[in-house]
């Protein structure tokens, strides 16, 4: 009996310290993570988005992260934990999440949720993401340029459509420049796993690639171009500077911060509405990371004019003609591809080998 | 489809990369299990000696000593088992599981300062004429020292159990402890030994992936293999050369896969991907019938008083 009252007492000592944390009007921020905060891609320039909003609002904005969170039940359960505790606003940081957030956002109406890469939203879940394949784009360009063997290695994460995208907007531009460049594509079928994408890139190099591209977010590949020796890799969502000069020869850099910002900012001023955000290289949310000596001064310059060109909007990485992989036409002459096209392609473009894991 | 895109020679050298960290653990588990245990601990202690070693490299900047330090922290962990199976006498299959969870939650919380750390290089070792040779050079000449070394171990273990009258006092350990009790034979002195040289060489077979193959540290990076080495001691029928067979198939499918893969062999890449693990399966049910080989003792506690 006594233990039960114990118990008890605790329970509501307990209720009362939460409510005593859901009072105060400090905006809290939450972010899940899909891999560790030092994995040196993706999961770590998240990170630095949420150090910059921690440093932009000092104390009024108290910032929490959850690192590892495995994609599917998991998310679900982090999620809730999360909006449990008394966040205002939730950043879930990868395409796996999307569903566990929705589900999580019907749940409680008044928690803001932002999810990255998706396509689902709701009256309280915006969607963000990043035009990589504008970055893919130079990515490609410089590799068409380099490689001798005429074999582009590409390691890719999930069949999904920003994956596909970026195979195809890296293969045409590394077909304008170069016309007998073949690409080789490797499913890992994960975001991380060191191991499995060391695995991968060996195994393209060993078939003969000299670049290798990845949409993993593990530095592992660049060790295995490094420790191979006359092959270039490019640094994925982190510049990955360390591999630089060689075998990293450039990256495309995710800049989170400014919009971690302003939707922070949003949920303290009251403003926060439900948006669809994605931007590229000219507002800034995607970056190229320095293009180093290894790369020939004019190869350097033709992908600058090209990121220039893409900054400005002046050129469209998905511009006609085009054709699919099965022949029929994609674009015609001078057309671009509009965003609804893009945000759910799903095929290679005509030249592309191999088919696409269902 | 491309198979000519796939180059043998480059094949053969990979996988034997591949199997080195599973051919290390498999050997230490088969020591183990011919004195009349079972350490299902294999995965714990890799992946402990997988951070320990990793740790110990970076601090010290040499892999060498990444690899002594990852042995001694295999051992380590593998003297747990032993103190709660042989003195204490505990079940030794809820032992070893509770090692491995134990292990993984140990190297998780050690490895905390040591993701995305860049590792020193372990330098191949470069025979100059020897690795230059058209196809035997990159295949037997042109790899790491502790590639040799796992090879080496394997036939000293064989030989060891073999022609030694240490191997024989281990088998009949392995055997009848209460026969080689009767003889005067320290049953649980030489178990303990032998657990301790298993959870060496999971260590090592742990440091082998965090330092070469990959050479990264990630949670869970071990991913299984440690399990794969524990099936691989039945397949092999707890003979070291098999156990090198088995190690070289296995690592020779997970390399075969991803190259199939890139060649654009037009077989549904979720296959590809489960067929290391299906072959091992299915490897273990035709081989099951051949269980003639098995010490007797294997998981029995043993006291004196009885």
């Amino acid at each position: 009996m006594k233990l039960t009252t114990l118990f008890a007492s605790a329970a509501v000592a307990l209720g009362l310290a939460a409510g005593g944390a859901l009072a105060q009007d400090k905006t809290k921020v939450g972010f899940v993570y899909v891999g560790p905060v030092g994995d040196g891609g993706w999961t770590y320039e998240h990170d630095q988005g949420r150090k910059a909003v921690a440093e932009e609002f000092g104390d009024a904005v108290e910032t929490v992260y959850v690192e590892n969170v495995a994609e599917g039940p998991d998310a679900e359960r982090v999620i809730t934990q999360m909006a449990l505790q008394g966040a205002d606003l939730i950043f879930t940081t990868s395409f796996g999440y999307m569903d566990p957030t929705i589900n999580v956002a019907a749940k409680f109406p008044d928690v803001k949720f932002e999810h990255a890469t998706g396509y689902k939203r709701a009256d309280n879940v915006s969607t963000y993401s990043a035009r990589f394949y504008e970055g893919r784009a130079v990515q490609g360009t410089i590799a068409g340029h380099m490689t001798e063997s005429n074999i582009i290695g590409y390691i890719g994460s999930y069949p999904i459509p920003e994956v596909i995208r970026g195979i195809n907007s890296a293969y045409i531009h590394a077909k304008k420049v170069n016309p007998d460049v073949q690409f080789k594509i490797v499913w890992a079928f994960t975001w991380f796993d060191p191991a499995k994408e060391a695995d991968a890139a060996k195994v393209l190099i060993e078939q003969g690639a000299d670049v290798i591209l990845q949409h993993t977010d593990s530095t592992a590949p660049q060790a295995a171009a490094q420790a191979a020796g006359n092959v270039i890799t490019f640094g994925q969502a982190s510049d990955m500077a360390e591999y630089g000069p060689k075998p990293r020869v450039s990256s495309i850099i995710d800049n989170w911060a400014p919009y971690y910002i302003a939707r922070t900012k949003a949920v303290i001023d009251g403003t926060w509405t439900s948006t669809d955000t994605w931007d590229g290289i000219g507002p800034g949310m995607v970056g190229i990371g320095e293009i180093s000596d290894a790369v020939p001064a004019d190869v350097k310059a033709e992908a600058l004019a090209l990121k220039d060109a893409m900054a400005a909007g002046e050129y469209h990485p998905f511009t006609g003609p085009l054709k699919k992989q099965d022949g029929s036409d994609f674009l015609g002459e001078g057309e671009t591809a509009d965003d609804g096209t893009l945000a759910g392609m799903n095929f290679y473009v005509e030249g592309i080998e191999g088919s696409i894991p269902e | 489809m491309d198979l000519s895109a796939i180059n043998p020679v480059l094949l053969i050298a990979s996988l034997m990369v591949a199997a080195t960290p599973l051919l290390l653990a498999a050997i230490g588990e088969l020591v183990v299990e011919k004195s009349g245990v079972l350490n299902l601990g294999v995965e714990g202690m890799m992946i402990t000696g997988a951070i320990a070693g990793f740790a110990a490299a970076v601090e010290s900047g040499s892999p060498l000593a990444g690899f002594v330090v990852a042995a001694v922290a295999g051992a380590a962990l593998s003297l747990l088992f032993a103190a709660l199976t042989q003195v204490a006498l505990a079940n030794q299959v809820a032992s070893g599981l509770a090692l491995t969870l134990f292990g993984l939650g140990l190297s998780a919380l050690l490895g905390q300062r040591y993701v995305g750390v860049k590792p020193p290089q372990m330098g191949r070792i470069d025979i100059p004429v020897l690795s230059d040779l058209p196809v035997v050079g990159p295949i037997l000449f042109a790899h790491d020292v502790i590639l040799y070394f796992g090879i080496a171990l394997t036939g000293a273990v064989w030989a060891v159990l073999k022609f030694t009258r240490a191997g024989l006092v281990l088998r009949a350990v392995g055997e009848n402890h209460e026969a080689a009790h009767a003889l005067g034979y320290k049953v649980v002195r030489i178990r303990t030994l032998a657990i301790l040289f298993g959870g060496a060489c999971a260590g090592m077979g742990g440091a082998y992936i965090s330092l070469i193959r990959v050479p990264q540290w990630t949670e869970g990076m071990t991913a299984g293999i440690g399990w794969i080495a524990l099936a691989l001691v039945v397949f092999a029928s707890w003979k070291p050369w098999r156990a090198l067979l088995g190690a070289y198939l296995f690592g020779g499918v997970t390399v075969v896969q991803l190259n199939l893969q890139a060649a654009g062999v037009a077989i549904p890449v979720e296959y590809l991907a489960m067929s290391p693990y299906l072959i091992t399966i299915l490897v273990l049910v035709i081989l099951s019938a051949d269980k003639s080989s098995a010490p007797a003792s294997l998981g029995r506690s043993f006291h004196a008083s009885r």
